[in-house]
């Protein structure tokens, strides 16, 4: 069992954070993500933050259109920070080189619209540095 | 960053230099690491091996030169990286012309330098 890892009725819980290199439309590792953190939480474990890096940021697209008959996996990312108020993050140097934009970058960088959902936020890779040092487990999907 | 304990990180590069962005991904994971004080190793494994190539012209692609990223490890205290040795091998890798010191590791020798730290970040 991990530092940091105390039982409650038997159960160990953990802290996890999530890494996601996937973007939503690539592969499932976006779909998978989503689900294990979800399922992590309804088994009583906490994430602390989901961090996006890379073609991960896509996730944080507030305009993608997915078919009807196809999940959107970003969905289940913003549910995850609606009804558990996790902490989604943005890679802003990945998300500026794929048009993730924030309302503050968006001015910034002198563009018309943010085009990220605001469920997520953009930061710097200390973001996930600090992640690492806060979780029991960091879990990569993607890459 | 708060005040938690740190927690040894290795940085497993798993990806050829240019051949997608997640090789520069992971190099700037492990500078933002060590910036910021943590205790964080890199280990080159596969075609990973590849970005400790001497002589990587990036700017004919018009991308920053990783193997220039890499040489300035020893600025952020990381002297020493470690080598998949069969992937230098297969990939006719000289680690003697390495960009930063290295170290060519066999898989037993991989094992047990991954079970020493508290995560691993392969990408």
């Amino acid at each position: 069992m991990p530092a940091g890892v105390f039982c409650l009725g038997g159960a160990p819980l953990v802290i996890y954070s999530l890494l996601v290199l996937s973007s939503p439309v690539s592969g499932h590792g976006s779909r998978t993500g989503a689900a294990f953190a979800h399922s992590a939480i309804a088994r009583g474990h906490s994430i602390h933050r989901v961090f996006f890096l890379d073609a991960g940021t896509l996730n944080g697209s507030h305009n993608s259109i997915l078919p009807q008959d196809e999940t959107d996996p970003a969905a289940s990312w913003e549910a995850l920070h609606r009804e558990h108020g996790v902490e989604l993050v943005l890679c802003i140097s990945s998300a500026l080189r794929y048009g993730m934009l924030d309302a503050t970058e968006a001015a910034r960088h002198d563009r018309s619209n943010a085009t990220i959902n605001p469920a997520f936020s953009v930061s710097g890779l200390g973001q996930l540095v600090d992640a690492c040092a806060h979780s029991d487990r960091l879990i990569t999907f993607g890459g | 960053m708060g005040e938690a304990a740190k927690k040894p990180v290795l940085v497993v590069m798993r990806h050829s230099p240019y051949g997608s962005s997640l090789a520069k991904a992971a190099v700037d994971v492990a500078l933002a690491a060590a910036a910021f004080e943590q205790a964080v190793d890199l280990l080159f494994i596969g075609e990973g091996v590849l970005q400790l190539l001497p002589g990587q012209e990036s700017h004919k692609l018009g991308k920053k030169n990783i193997g220039r990223q890499l040489a300035s490890l020893p600025l952020y205290d990381i002297e020493l990286v470690y080598v998949d040795a069969e992937a230098a091998l297969r990939y006719q890798l000289d680690i003697a012309s390495s960009p930063v010191n290295a170290q060519l590791l066999g898989p037993q020798e991989m094992r047990q330098l991954m079970v020493g730290y508290d995560h691993l970040l392969g990408l």
